[in-house]
């Protein structure tokens, strides 16, 4: 695998990972995986460093929400404006541009039901150009940035083998 | 009551056979559930799960017969087509191969096959420690042949020369190697391959971890050697490529007058590997590759990682070019490795295996397996260098051992 790959497919498994651990694992000089990081970054391939949380773990309430947005692409500008516009409101998450019935995907994160309502109807509805939204609901979560959540998967193997 | 002395039942060569060294090991960690265990010498991955689709498929739409005594005729091709693709090996399906329950049971085979009472077999060690105890078992008289971490724990045919008798049959090796980790290249394997045609030998070869070889050097088997088909009995499997150790599947090939000898004992023995694991292991051979190439390249990863932490805090650990083991020297701790293991897990909640376990030649290392998480493994190199450096100190100043 080409260094840069190698560097990126170890920090999607673990950001925390300390630039002398990765530049032992990759087997390469620490200076070189550090400029490799640094360019990286400034390129902005790197776009940030995230934790993925179970806030149910610490009590915390957080409600997920996906909205299928279908809107009308403004003369002049096309849907990048519009998408920009929405990802602008700190709550959405992400936002995306699908094929399909639906032009926008997006997705939120609040504290409760009520605050997904709120930004439906007084956010996200008046704007000129969206024409119609479909509200769902995340009831539980999986797999969350490819992490599988609540699996029980103890090391089963014997302590000591030969 | 007249109470009968079961003990003296037991055939003398069973009774007298030391319980494996591991064994005591193995109880003590047991002792300390929360201990991080470097001892394992299997995958930390679970099979990948189309394997185990393909399973619970098969189960149900109903086939739970036995298969024929080789096994499932896709399966064996698929064995066939699979040695010749990874290995350039040419072995027939139907008069060549045998799958097994695991390759321990192909040891078994091979050995049983091979042995009469007196009969001398060449144990490369450090070794897995089934060999010897498996040699005694057929009759035969297991000889241990040295390896040295000077030379990279490679086999070499001066030590060979040195243990050869009348009476030498069979060698047994393993390449990559449990529990240093070594490999034998092609230029390694040249002088190996002379001395067995000179000496009219039989190579039992281990190539279990085949598929486990990094830093670009694919594994060699010593059959592909010109005229060598003849002189071996190769045994491979699913356990460590596929991470598959439960399943108990693996095979052997070997020329025919050879097979056919295995098959008798097989089909007394055994019948037939199980169905439910061909099944599976005919879906690894056919759609698991890949992920056998990115297990791989997460243990490259680790290895890396463990070599450089071993060597880092003053362990003589020589880069492990297969496997999943690093098979560093403590001897720098003034510890024998016996001593050393048992030390750092008390201590500080380690578990490694003692050298000594697999072969004399291993008394000054300890075997850290890295099937493990990188983050457990930072975690155990962490603890590890504390322990080096407590273990350094001591030894510079006595009169702190007292304390």
């Amino acid at each position: 695998m080409e260094l840069q790959e190698e560097i990126l497919s170890l920090l999607t498994e673990n950001a925390r990972l300390t630039i002398e651990q990765i530049a032992h694992i990759v087997n390469q000089p620490i200076e070189l995986v550090d400029e490799t990081i640094a360019l990286l970054e400034k390129k902005q391939a790197i776009i940030a460093y995230q934790c993925v949380i179970d806030w149910k773990k610490i009590g915390k309430q957080r409600v997920r929400a996906l909205i299928d947005v279908q809107v009308t692409p403004q003369h002049g500008y096309g849907f990048d404006v519009i998408a920009k516009r929405i990802a602008m409101y700190e709550e959405v998450v992400n936002v995306y541009l699908m094929s399909g019935a639906y032009d926008l995907s997006i997705s939120l994160e609040v504290d409760s039901l009520e605050a997904v309502g709120l930004f439906v109807t007084e956010k996200l509805a008046p704007l000129d150009f969206v024409v119609n939204t479909r509200t769902h609901f995340v009831l539980k979560k999986y797999k969350e940035a490819n992490v599988l959540l609540d699996t029980d998967s103890p090391d089963n193997r014997l302590h000591i083998a030969p | 009551m007249f109470v009968m002395d079961l003990e003296s039942k037991l055939s003398p060569i069973v009774r007298d056979m030391a319980p494996s060294g591991i064994r005591r090991f193995f109880d003590l960690v047991n002792q300390i559930p929360d201990a991080i265990s470097l001892g394992v010498g299997e995958p930390d991955f679970v099979t990948p799960y189309h394997i185990r689709k393909a399973v619970t498929d098969s189960l149900e739409h109903g086939p739970t017969s036995y298969t024929s005594n080789q096994g499932l005729p896709e399966f064996l091709s698929a064995i066939s087509n699979y040695l010749q693709k990874q290995f350039q090996l040419t072995y027939n399906a139907e008069t060549e191969i045998i799958t097994t329950f695991g390759g321990s049971e192909a040891i078994d085979l091979a050995l049983r096959a091979l042995l009469c009472p007196g009969d001398e077999v060449l144990v490369v060690e450090p070794s897995y420690v089934s060999y010897e105890p498996c040699v005694v078992l057929a009759g035969g008289i297991p000889v241990p042949v040295a390896t040295h971490a000077s030379e990279g724990f490679k086999l070499r045919v001066e030590d060979l020369e040195r243990r050869v008798t009348p009476n030498t049959k069979a060698l047994i090796l393993c390449y990559p190697n449990n529990p240093t980790g070594a490999i034998m290249t092609a230029e390694d394997y040249a002088p190996i391959v002379e001395f067995v045609k000179k000496h009219e030998l039989i190579v039992i070869s281990d190539e279990i971890y085949a598929e486990l070889t990094y830093g670009g050097k694919k594994h060699v088997s010593i059959a592909s050697f010109d005229g060598m088909k003849d002189h071996t009995i190769l045994i491979n499997g699913f356990s460590k490529s596929f991470a598959m150790t439960g399943w108990r599947i693996g095979f052997i090939a070997a020329p025919e007058p050879l097979f056919r000898g295995m098959l008798k004992i097989h089909q007394y023995t055994a019948l037939c590997a199980p169905r439910m694991s061909q099944i599976a292991a005919l879906e690894a051979l056919q759609n698991g590759l890949q992920e056998c190439n990115n297990m791989m390249q997460q243990y490259d990863r680790r290895r890396r990682f463990v070599v450089h932490s071993l060597s880092e805090m003053g362990l003589t650990c020589m880069n492990p070019e297969g496997a999943f083991y690093a098979f560093p020297s403590i001897a720098s701790t003034g510890l024998d490795a016996e001593t050393f293991a048992e030390q750092l897990l008390l201590e500080e909640g380690v578990a490694v295996v003692p050298g000594g376990v697999f072969g004399p030649s291993g008394t000054e290392h300890i075997r850290c397996s890295y099937a493990t998480s990188l983050d457990r493994l930072g975690e155990a190199m962490k603890r590890m260098k504390r322990f080096v450096e407590k273990k350094k100190k001591e030894k510079q100043d006595p009169f702190l051992q007292l304390g």
